[in-house]
């Protein structure tokens, strides 16, 4: 989602309100300390994100969703580095929808993407932490009568004078009655926390089934419901006869909403069961017409023609049309979905004047606000509550919010708790993809071999034209989303120009993780390797040689081909390949060892990875992360593909949208450079370099260069057929 | 009337019997611990044991398990070595597979205590994970399953 980064990039700063700096009041209770506060037991909450109670209990407030990524163990890390409390007394609670918690960094809303969790609350929260040190020395040295600087915090006691302790819990009421300091000191010196591999504060819930996701939310009385969905995008209820389905054991109510046709039962199962008896005709539209092929012509044909300039160095095309021998190569990547493990889902409770969410939402403010314009409620009356999301990866910060309104429809006219899930055909048919793209390139090289001129021309969907993002994000009709990695290559190419077409068609489309990256890294990589083999070069000193201005990209390069042994003799059969690429602020390079069979399917063996992140929280999160990124990729890479066909999606579940399984999945070793340089993400940047590196290796071994995702046995096959 | 056992304790419901087994589990019994993935006994996610033996509960009509055994996750003690060895090796991320990645393991380590790498390709390829935790539940198997043996391969 750097989506969102652009709009901190750009004019949406001027929407102000910004909460980064010092902490803030708090005047939200999160959720589950509702019952703490009533039963009036002693808090000092020195701000929005920490409440340490009598009992020496120390929550940290999260406001951002965890979906994976081990947010509810790094923010606290964060603060209770900072606190010097003690790390087995830190449990974690999420954040309700509020202005203290929207992004330090993109603006009024709660949002959680961009790969930014860690590095955009890493101030906020370190001074949160610090003030509340601060308050509970300053509460120890006046029960004492000595300078606060007479003491120190440490493991969540305050040490004083001649031996003289106080735990933080016996501090905790005078600590709350001080006046929050407003610039508090962050510690020098070594630290406790960061930078050590801690454990998981929430794998505990995630292993013995109390982990509570979106479509576990219950509440006495709930309904729940599924909806009939037009086969077609853009497709609409045209007249229906629910007279067998109302019959159906279970089912309460049949009701149209902007989505199709809702049924409501007692249960999934009954509702399930009602919808197979609808009885619907719909009205197709266009949207009957579009098929991902003819797309594909359409997107070629416009690869011939100009489109905007994202990126013009010198004289590309001046210099292209002068050169003796040129390379030209079309590259393609289809839609993809984000299929979470855990469908789409959500709960809501609409009462008289306030109404309660449940939900996994990334998106929390966009999606409240969206559920308020529903029911007619204003903002502040509603709640929206942020389970555990089973999986996100974009798909859950929905610039449309479907599967919210959707619920929010159906509780208007129900008037009981209902809870709308999604059969997992439901949630792959229903669109919002990563976008399609089809690419042109065409380069020529100097008399070193190296690149002279790179003409690159990019088409497919923008994901924000068209949203309530579209004034703030496009510029000059440009989504960054739609050429990051490619227009800001760091690679030294004196004559560089990218450019973009960004048709319109009914397919909804959204960042999925890593977004526009996850398309030009394949393109970039792959194309730079086809330059160095065209120059009779090994394609890693080749890179090399192109990336001396940017010593982080050229360090994780060199680690990750040390690492993997590159150069070295592999066995026979197998072969390397090796990519990199910047993005979301953190610099990854990985290399690959792959191997062919006779039937064309590849088999990744190994793959290492070195990643430069700055500085880091924990190093076990960001090896989890990297595993996780390039599991991710390396399913869109050989299996991942949606296709429509008179305007259906071909695909539905798991077998004809496969994902990497244990047999498939490869060694992945991770190294992480030491670094002091600023924070960088890693929920999405493991997964760019995956699909190059792949593609790469198996060039090496098997002299197939595969241009088009996914790389199934079928099209290897042609192409070794091809010779 | 449908008459099981869960986790140790006899439960009767009344439900249609082509119910599938998942949705009495999570809806009628309160033990959302077992997940909806697929609904076509293509992910794992919904997997419990029936008399002992893995199985995908979003496939299996509850009245196919009328006087049987059904264990779930919330049935594995704390102390199960697989549960610790998930902890140890830090498997979780989002963690919506991993009850069902347990409960097959842990069935898989009753069958043998000592798998190989083979055994748990075959045993865990029906288990997806979307965040690709692969490399870290073979490592908590290897890790479980030597605890397993040095207690002389007894259950827990
Ligand atoms: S939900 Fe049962 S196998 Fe996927
Ligand atoms: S941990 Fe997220 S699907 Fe496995």
């Amino acid at each position: 989602m750097s989506a969102t980064t652009n709009i901190s990039r750009r004019q949406f700063m001027k929407a102000g309100a910004l909460a980064g700096g010092g902490p803030l009041l708090a005047c939200h209770l999160p959720f589950g300390m509702r019952d703490a506060a009533a039963s009036g037991e002693a808090v000092f909450a020195p701000n929005a994100f920490l409440r340490i109670g009598t009992d020496e209990s120390v929550t940290v407030i999260v406001n951002k969703s965890e979906m994976g990524q081990g947010v509810y163990t790094s923010l606290p890390m964060l603060i209770a580095e900072e606190l010097c409390c003690d790390w087995k007394r830190v449990t974690f609670q999420s954040a309700p929808v509020a202005p203290e918690y929207n992004h330090a960094q993109f603006g009024p809303i709660m949002v959680t993407g961009g790969s930014t969790s860690v590095r955009s609350e890493w101030e906020r929260l370190s001074l949160a932490g610090a003030a509340a040190r601060e308050m509970l020395i300053s509460a120890a040295a006046q029960r004492w009568k000595v300078a606060p600087s007479a003491c120190r915090a440490e493991n969540g006691i305050v040490h004083g004078p001649n031996g003289k302790q106080l735990s933080f819990g016996k501090l905790a009421s005078e600590a709350a009655k001080l006046p929050v300091p407003k610039v508090p000191k962050l510690k020098s010196g070594a630290k406790k926390l960061l930078g050590k591999p801690l454990h998981r504060l929430d794998s505990p819930a995630k292993i013995n089934g109390t982990a509570v996701f979106g479509i576990d939310v219950t509440a006495p009385g709930m309904l729940t419901a599924v909806i009939a969905r037009p086969p077609v995008f853009g497709g609409k209820l045209k007249s229906f006869d629910a007279a067998k389905a109302l019959a159906s054991p279970g089912v309460k109510q049949v009701l149209a909403v902007d989505a199709g046709l809702a049924v409501v039962a007692d249960g999934f199962w009954t509702a399930l069961k009602g919808r197979e008896l609808l009885e619907i005709v719909w009205d197709e539209g266009e949207g009957a017409q579009v098929s991902t092929s003819s797309m594909h012509d359409q997107y070629k044909a416009l690869t011939a023609t100009p489109g905007l300039v994202a990126r013009r160095d010198g004289d590309a095309e001046g210099v292209l049309a002068k050169a003796k021998q040129r390379l030209e190569a079309e590259y393609e990547v289809p839609y993809l979905a984000h299929a979470p493990m855990e469908p789409l889902n959500c709960f809501v409770d609409l009462k008289e004047g306030s109404c309660q969410i449940r939900t996994g939402s990334q998106f929390q403010t966009v999606d409240r606000n969206a559920a308020a314009g529903v029911v007619g409620l204003k903002p502040e009356q509603v709640a929206l509550e942020t389970t555990f999301l089973g999986g996100g990866f974009g798909r859950r910060a929905c610039t449309g919010s479907d599967y919210v309104i959707e619920a929010a429809q159906i509780a208007k006219v129900v008037k009981q708790p209902v809870k709308v899930i999604r059969t997992r055909e439901d949630d792959m048919r229903a669109g919002y993809y990563r976008p399609m793209w089809f690419d042109r390139v065409s380069a020529c090289l100097d008399e070193k071999g190296l690149p002279l001129a790179w003409h690159h021309r990019i088409v497919g969907q923008s994901i924000i034209a068209g949203t309530p993002f579209e004034s703030a994000m496009v510029k000059d009709g440009i989504d960054d989303t739609s050429v990051e990695g490619a227009a800001n290559t760091p690679y030294a190419i004196p004559n560089l120009q990218v450019e973009l077409h960004s048709p319109r068609n009914p397919v909804p489309v959204l960042w999925w993780r890593s977004v526009g990256h996850s398309h030009t890294a394949f393109v970039m990589e792959s194309f730079m390797d086809e330059l160095a083999h065209q120059a009779g070069k090994d394609p890693y000193p080749y890179r090399r040689s192109l990336l001396a201005k940017h010593p982080r990209t050229l360090k994780v390069l060199e680690t990750a081909a040390m690492k993997s042994g590159w150069g070295k003799p592999l066995p026979k059969g197998r072969g390397r390949g090796i990519a990199v690429h910047e993005s979301f602020g953190s610099f990854i390079a990985q290399v690959a060892e792959v191997s062919l069979d006779k039937k064309g399917v590849v088999k990744v063996h190994r793959v290492v990875c070195a990643v430069d992140c700055g500085k880091i929280v924990n190093p076990d999160t960001i090896k989890a992360q990297m595993e996780s990124g390039i599991t991710f990729g390396l399913s869109a890479a050989l299996y991942g593909q949606i296709t429509l066909k008179n305007g259906r999606v071909e695909q539905g579940n798991f077998h004809d949208y496969q994902l990497v399984r244990m047999a498939a999945m490869p060694k992945v070793e991770v190294h992480i450079i030491d670094s002091q340089e600023p924070p960088g993400g890693v929920g999405e940047p493991g997964v760019p370099p995956i699909a190059p590196a792949v593609a790469n290796a198996l060039f090496a071994v098997s002299g197939v260069r595969m241009r088009s995702l996914p790389m199934t046995p079928e099209k290897i096959m042609t192409a070794l057929k091809k010779g | 009337m449908i008459v099981f056992n869960v986790n140790g304790k006899e439960r009767r419901v009344e439900v249609s019997p082509d119910t599938p087994l998942l949705w009495v589990l999570r809806e009628k019994l309160g033990l959302s611990g077992s997940k909806y993935g697929c609904g076509e006994g293509l992910c794992g996610a919904c997997t419990v044991h029936i008399d002992g033996l893995p199985q995908r509960s979003c496939i299996t009509p509850v009245g196919d398990v009328q006087g049987k055994r059904v264990l779930t996750i919330e049935g594995i003690p704390e102390n199960n070595p697989v549960k610790r060895a998930w902890l140890d090796q830090e498997v979780s991320q989002c963690g919506y597979c991993q009850p069902g990645q347990i409960m097959s393991a842990v069935a898989l380590l009753e069958k043998k205590p000592a798998p190989t790498d083979a055994d748990i390709d075959s045993a865990m390829s029906g288990n997806l994970c979307r965040c690709g935790t692969y490399g870290r539940i073979r490592r908590a198997i290897h890790a479980a399953s030597k605890k397993t043996v040095k207690r002389g391969g007894q259950k827990s």
